[in-house]
């Protein structure tokens, strides 16, 4: 495997038009620890990245950030929190659940997974944060997009594109990030003992509500005793941010929505944080070892009748469900397929899709990672892939 | 008129008679407008210093409709321009005379109202307003809110990525949508997006084809997010002697984590032309006024509103004012969103421009935008959605002198080139069309625009869905693909510009 790490921009755009006119498909990597996201890129040469890592410019006031993609996470994350602030899109360190080390993670990972964490619902996924781009295209062209100022409608938004597309429609070299301020304080409320029809039910009334809670999860009792804060039931967690005194009456509020539904107990400070970490980053929550996990997008009433029924008519499954019921995670053994005929039918009849997140590489053979689209869909995407990166050599085979 | 259009293809004029056969063919007969009278309605949108008739307008009332529309169109070489309501105000919806207008009108039903999942599912055609009234009663609302929500649709708000006064804590339309059902210009029907949940499959394409500008598709069905309303709104008015200390004060809030619902600010002229329309009570001698809103639950507003207070305060605020009711604070709106007519009563004429700048450069660009008004002897109102550093200056002008109307369009290029100068963009909410397209140069190099017009190639190969905005070189598709670049610039940089 031979591992080019160019050092300029202009050689990063050399070699991939190079590559370009061999049809010589390239590997594109920050950090590597998402590498086990998606299939097996097909590519006998590495792009390595590293040295298009630092900031560049951070300017706190305008709450804009433009840096390099192999900038790590854990280090931008610092840098952010000197500053009172964060990325509210709470990209998830997802390295443990690939058997990499945690914290080693890079922003562009994560930009071209769009990945988000349990603040989605109101906070956005990394799309909705990226406001520019630098990036090679696959034919070496060096061009940007978008812009430094989160309102700009000039161009298309190529940025939304480049987000999600796991590398193959470009090589991104340089980002702009939209920030936010951290808030003052945030406190979690746990509603406990509810079965999944209850905290389905539930999490609708407060998503629906005027409290503004910022997340919303329900952890299934064996689940729950797993969480860093153990609960000693199954809970629907709702996470508040704010200004310290405005939060009691936030958690009072709650109560009084809710009735006597459930006893409620409060999450205070730091264990409220590491809580909805664990949620985030998923790996310490669910069962490890060999299984699919599988990672699906539904209509958040939806979401907790799906679990339940797909628990009954599949074996082994463990599942908790994020974003009010919008985001199920599951994990079920990774043997035949890994439960993906039975997943990918019942989700679709709720209006849903569903991602084989992580699984066995002999399970990934027979079931594709990524949904596929329907016929016209599946053609307009092949078109676009065709326009940025006509010889396909930019990471193939990564989306299936 | 100094803009240049795509030339029209005298064969597709010549062969309009047998194009009106085949639409009426297609389509019931109300359907189908080609009556030169009535075609002058269509003729323009808001930028209304541009008008062109069309060969024809088309109504459909379903997707399948649609199809059949834009497959023939592309079977005969027609250029399609797709409009809503034609309230853009960069000419986004400005008929072709060798083309088509494409009228959602007739889309205007609400399909679905999901409260649960806390969506409604809608014809492009429907109002951005009637949006919110629909669920209004339910506690809820669609939280974008261009100043034109009475009258604009969902469709145009989705080509146009439409924002307004609370984007600032809630996004803009692209943040709000969930799925589309949208025609290329092949006739097929794709649909884009999730549905009725947050993350959809493959490329984000509902990304992309949203502020697209009538360019890739034709938006047939929209879901659009829904958000609850706030317990408690208050607002903060406050007067600076200086629009620096009033851009601190904006620069301070935001660095103290708040979000408020929305930043409005206004420059002395028109603070004074609000002030001469409805007298809402805005300090006549201020220099510069912010309009502070803050909504959430109801403590939190309380306890938020002490905090913006003393921001101000601490920068300068000459002077200051808080709601005490509802009524107090729609008087405090009253002057801003009364600020366009306001102009519009001590001018004959304004042009309303849309830059975005990093907050922190607004006293820099404001400086010379006051240079530039002495330099073309045009008076200039200022705007802005200041929480997000997008400037509406409005140019005061009189089309009835000659020369003026090119004056104040060369003004307004130049307020654009500073914005693009100071790290900002050429539009923040109201789009390219045909006002910004010849500035596109300013922000982008050919390489950009090379890559962006190769993604229009993917959607429609034939270049027919609405030519002649945005981009302002219109290359062949076939073209496109053989541009090869050396060192960022382009071996063709030399062709024609239309």
């Amino acid at each position: 495997m031979e591992r080019l790490a160019p050092r300029t921009l202009t050689d990063l755009a050399g070699l991939v038009a190079d590559a370009h006119e061999r049809a010589r498909p390239l590997h594109v990597v920050g950090a590597g620890t998402r590498a086990g996201l998606g299939h097996a890129v097909a590519a006998d040469a590495v792009l390595d990245l590293s040295a298009f890592a630092g900031i560049e410019t951070y300017e706190p006031t305008e709450q804009v950030i433009t840096l390099g993609p192999a900038t790590p996470l854990a280090l931008l994350a610092e840098v952010l929190a000197d500053a009172g602030q964060r990325l509210a899109f709470d990209p998830p360190d997802t390295g443990p659940l690939f058997g990499e080390a945690a914290g080693a993670g890079t922003i562009g990972g994560a930009v071209a997974a769009n990945l988000s964490g349990p603040g989605r619902p109101r906070a956005g996924a990394a799309r909705d944060h990226l406001l520019g781009v630098e990036a090679v295209s696959g034919r070496g062209e060096i061009f940007k997009a978008g812009g430094r100022v989160v309102k700009n409608v000039t161009g298309y938004d190529l940025p939304k594109l480049m987000a999600g597309s796991f590398g193959t429609l470009a090589v991104m070299t340089r980002m702009t990030l939209r920030l936010a301020g951290r808030p003052p304080a945030t406190v979690t409320a746990a509603l406990l003992d509810l079965d999944a029809d209850e905290a389905g039910r539930l999490m609708q009334r407060i998503a629906g509500s005027a409290l503004e809670p910022v997340a919303i999860a329900y952890l299934p009792a064996e689940i729950a005793v797993r969480a860093r804060h153990p609960l000693s039931a199954a809970a629907v967690l709702v996470r508040f941010e704010g200004p310290e005194t405005a939060l009691a009456e936030r958690l009072a509020d709650l109560q009084r929505l809710i009735g006597g539904t459930a006893p409620v107990e409060a999450i205070e400070g730091p264990d409220s944080d590491e809580t909805w970490a664990m949620i985030r980053d998923i790996a310490g929550l669910l069962p490890d070892g060999g299984r699919a996990l599988w990672r699906l997008s539904v209509p958040p009433a939806a979401g907790c009748a799906l679990a339940r029924r797909l628990g009954r008519e599949l074996p082994g499954v463990h599942w908790l469900a994020d974003w009010a019921g919008g985001r199920l995670w599951l994990s079920l053994p990774g043997d035949a397929d890994g439960g993906a005929a039975v997943i990918r039918a019942a989700t679709k009849t709720v209006g849903g899709h569903a991602v084989l997140f992580r699984g066995p590489l002999a399970l990934k053979v027979l079931v594709p990672v990524f949904e596929p689209g329907e016929a016209g869909l599946a053609l307009l995407e092949q078109r676009l892939r065709a326009a940025f990166d006509p010889a396909g050599i930019l990471n193939p085979g990564k989306l299936g | 008129m100094s803009l240049m259009m795509p030339a029209p293809d005298r064969t597709v004029i010549d062969g309009r008679a047998a194009l009106l056969a085949e639409l009426r063919r297609l389509l019931p007969a109300d359907a189908v407008i080609a009556a030169e009278s009535a075609l002058a309605a269509y003729e323009c949108d808001a930028l209304t210093a541009y008008a062109q008739r069309p060969l024809a307008v088309v109504l459909p009332r379903t997707t399948a409709e649609v199809a059949a529309i834009l497959g023939t169109c592309r079977a005969r070489g027609v250029r399609v321009v797709p409009r809503g309501a034609g309230t853009s105000l960069s000419g986004g919806a400005l008929p072709l005379a060798d083309g088509i207008v494409l009228s959602l009108a007739r889309f205007n039903r609400i399909l679905e109202i999901d409260l649960e999942n806390r969506c409604i599912v809608a014809q492009p055609g429907v109002t951005n307003l009637a949006l919110t009234q629909a669920v209004e009663a339910d506690g809820f609302f669609y939280a974008p809110d261009p100043s034109s929500q009475i009258a604009c649709t969902i469709g145009g708000n989705v080509a146009e990525n439409s924002g307004g006064v609370h984007c600032l804590k809630y996004g803009l339309t692209t943040h709000n949508l969930l799925g589309l059902e949208m025609v290329t210009m092949d006739g097929t029907v794709v649909r884009l997006g999730g549905g009725k949940a947050l993350d959809g499959p493959g490329y984000d394409l509902l990304g992309v084809v949203t502020g697209s500008e009538g360019l890739l598709g034709v938006v047939t069905e929209v879901t659009v997010r829904l958000t609850p309303k706030p317990q408690g709104i208050g607002a903060l008015l406050a007067g600076f002697d200086s629009v620096e200390a009033a851009g601190g004060a904006v620069a301070a809030v935001i660095a103290a984590g708040i979000v408020p619902g929305g930043i409005e600010m206004m420059d002395n002229l028109a603070i004074n032309a609000a002030e001469d329309f409805c007298a809402p009570g805005y300090p006549r001698d201020a220099a510069a006024l912010l309009i502070v809103e803050l909504d959430g639950p109801a403590g939190e507003v309380e306890a938020q509103m002490d905090r913006v207070a003393a921001i101000m305060t601490r920068h300068g605020a000459a002077s200051l004012k808080r709601t005490r009711d509802e009524a107090e604070r729609l008087g405090f709106w009253a002057g801003r969103k009364a600020a366009f007519p306001a102009v519009g009563r001590i001018s004959p004429d304004y042009l309303c421009m849309d830059g975005t700048i990093p907050r922190a450069r607004l006293p820099d660009v404001l400086k010379r935008i006051t240079a530039l008004s002495a330099h073309y002897g045009l008076r200039c109102a200022n705007v802005f959605h200041a929480g997000d550093g997008n400037l509406h200056p409005l140019i005061l002008y009189d089309a009835n002198v000659e020369d003026e109307l090119a004056k104040a369009e060369a003004f307004g290029a130049d307020i654009l080139r500073a914005c693009v100068e100071v790290g900002g963009v050429l539009t923040g909410e109201h789009g390219v069309g045909i006002e910004k397209r010849d500035l596109m140069g300013e922000m982008f190099d050919d390489t950009d625009l090379a890559v962006q017009q190769r993604l229009k190639c993917a959607f429609d190969p034939g270049g027919l869905l609405n030519p002649g905005k945005v981009f302002p070189v219109l290359h062949a598709c076939v073209e496109l693909g053989r541009l090869k670049v050396s060192g960022g610039k382009l071996r063709f940089a030399d062709l024609p510009r239309f």
